[in-house]
């Protein structure tokens, strides 16, 4: 009896002995694993800044913030002659947060109150089918909302293509993203909070602009924000809106660039070639600077 | 049943027939009739589930904030009812402090005292509300600890200040009524033993009625106690009387430790 009891105690540390092994092993090969694919990834987003910065560089410049973009014909002689191409991208730059603005100040409005909305009447079945309709405009093509927009706006109201129906297009694509942001910063908000307003007698309104608003401040500004580098990058909805113009436009119901309308109006000039890469670089370089202001921000609210 | 023997101080606020159901015929408080006295802590006992928290927040109408509830019956505070006033006016006189510490993580200190007057767009002198401030911090104890970081946020006291904070909080509009629903269970011994001297120091100026699981609490600085048990008010007496001669089997099951 005894015997038995140290042999299969023996075996057992054995067993338990080669399992811890095996497992030492799986760690560290499941360790190397992740560390190999992180730095492919991470080389992966180096390579790309490195190569835009690279090729692009040489062409930034004061003109290229001042100036709007060169003909194909200025473009073609000074690459014969062997200078940089003058000009720059500020039709592009000024369209670009043109659109950007109104669509935020379609998009935030609409987006903030939706989200809490929905926070507020998380289970009635209304509020499940805007939530469901939200993540079904979520996923629509940007090329699609694009067409719509056309169809609505450039067709019916600003008889042509026009900042109004660009803002527009890029607002429907902001909508979804804001009213989840909104939704999911309101739930981390403890209840508590709320009921302690509450219980001071404010009334309900001022419990949502006073409390609610404040509070979850930087996971409103970090959801808009990253909405905003999200769709600052887009071009087919802006093709089928706003076309592009050679030169500044303030108006609502005129035409107006964008960056990346311009980089793709340059990719097809071979003229034009050197400029996508500034353009590219400028256009990266915006969105980096967005996402990373949005990340101070999160990591400020647990301050 | 409800036949108090605390002769010596006026009444406050008399509930009449309450009950209150969160859904339809699941009634959380039957028939509840009692008044509570004038400047006197009224603790309310019973074994979790109760109905203690429902009964405390009809006070103040913050049980309306569930969609489905119905509420029957009516409470006088001072002869008027409740459910005739408006909830903004009613919550003014009828303050409420929470279980856990809730100050608002984006105001400081002294705007977390005055946040009453700050959300309903009351305005203040700065005179008036250095003054609000001041007398506020000092009825719960906490002005000599914070009056050198007032524009801090509240968020970086302690639990036990931060809850000294929210009394403090609802204090500053001079409240009729203070609601606490179990106010030190988040707290450690000292912190608690701080909070229980100050609400025997409030009672002078004001009524307090105090939720607690902590039925040495209750002893300790309650003068008179409800022992609820499945929604009903199975005993209301002088908090002497229910501890020593209960008399409902109940309530001295429930104070013997028999089940809660
Ligand atoms: N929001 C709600 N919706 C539905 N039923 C509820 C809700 N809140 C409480 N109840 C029910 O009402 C009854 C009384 O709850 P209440 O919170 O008043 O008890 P309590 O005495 O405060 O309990 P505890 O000591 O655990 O805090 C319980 O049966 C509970 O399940
Ligand atoms: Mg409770």
């Amino acid at each position: 009896m005894d015997q038995t009891n140290i042999f299969t105690e023996k075996k057992r540390a054995e067993i338990l002995s080669n399992h811890f092994a095996g497992r030492k092993f799986r760690d560290r090969s499941f360790l190397i694993a992740v560390i190999f694919f992180s730095l492919i990834t991470i080389s992966f987003v180096f390579l790309i800044i490195g190569s835009l910065v690279m090729k692009g560089y040489h062409q930034i410049n004061w003109a290229f913030f001042t100036q709007t973009a060169p003909d194909t014909f200025t473009a073609m002689m000074a690459k014969s002659s062997g200078q940089i191409i003058p000009g720059g991208i500020v039709n592009g730059i000024t369209g670009s947060l043109y659109l950007v603005g109104i669509a935020s100040l379609i998009a935030i409005p609409f987006g903030v109150l939706i989200g809490i909305y929905l926070y507020e009447n998380s289970k009635k079945r209304y509020a499940g089918v805007i939530r469901d309709i939200t993540d079904v405009l979520q996923g629509v093509p940007s090329i699609v909302v694009g067409l719509i927009v056309y169809l609505w706006v450039v067709v019916h109201v600003t008889h042509g293509y026009s900042v109004l129906a660009g803002s527009i297009a890029l607002a429907l694509m902001m909508l979804p993203l804001i009213i989840r942001s909104t939704e999911e910063s309101m739930k981390m908000i403890p209840d508590t909070l709320k009921e302690a307003a509450i219980a001071l007698g404010t009334p309900y309104y001022k419990v949502i602009l006073r409390v609610l608003i404040p509070t979850s401040f930087s996971g409103l500004m970090t959801g808009i924000l990253l909405a905003i580098s999200r769709i600052l990058g887009e071009t087919a909805p802006l093709m089928l809106t706003t076309l592009g113009n050679p030169a500044i436009n303030w108006h609502l119901t005129k035409p107006v660039s964008a960056v990346p309308l311009l980089i793709w109006q340059f990719y097809n000039d071979p003229n034009m070639v050197d400029l996508i890469w500034s353009s590219t670089l400028f256009l990266m370089g915006f969105v980096l600077i967005l996402n990373m202001l949005s990340k101070w921000i999160a990591a400020r609210r647990n301050l | 049943m409800n036949e108090m023997n605390d002769t010596t101080r006026p009444s406050i606020l008399s509930i009449e027939g309450l009950s209150i159901a969160y859904d339809k015929d699941k009634f959380a408080v039957k028939d509840v009739t009692a008044t509570i006295k004038k400047n006197a802590i009224t603790a309310i006992m019973g074994p979790s589930g109760c109905g203690k928290t429902t009964l405390l927040r009809a006070i103040n109408r913050m049980h309306e904030l569930y969609p489905n509830i119905s509420t029957q019956g009516i409470i006088k505070l001072n002869d008027e009812n409740i459910y005739e006033m408006s909830t903004i006016k009613l919550r003014r006189k009828i303050g409420m402090v929470f279980q856990r510490p809730n100050p608002f993580p984006t105001l400081s200190i002294y705007e977390n005292v005055i946040a009453g007057y700050k959300l309903n767009g009351i305005h203040l002198k700065r005179s008036e509300r250095d003054e609000i401030v001041e007398t506020s911090l000092r009825d719960v104890t906490l002005w000599e600890e914070v009056k050198a970081s007032l524009h801090k946020k509240g968020t970086f006291l302690s639990g036990g200040q931060q809850q000294r904070l929210c009394i403090a909080r609802a204090l500053a509009f001079k409240p009729d009524v203070i609601l606490l629903d179990e106010p030190t269970s988040a707290l450690d011994p000292v912190a608690t033993a701080k909070i229980e001297d100050l609400l025997v120091e409030l009672k002078k100026q004001y009524t307090i009625v105090l939720v607690t699981h902590n039925m040495s609490q209750a002893a300790r600085i309650s003068d008179n106690s409800m022992f609820m048990y499945l929604g009903e008010l199975i005993e209301y007496e002088n908090t002497k009387t229910i501890f020593t001669n209960p008399k409902d089997p109940r309530t001295e099951g429930y104070l013997t430790g028999k089940f809660g």
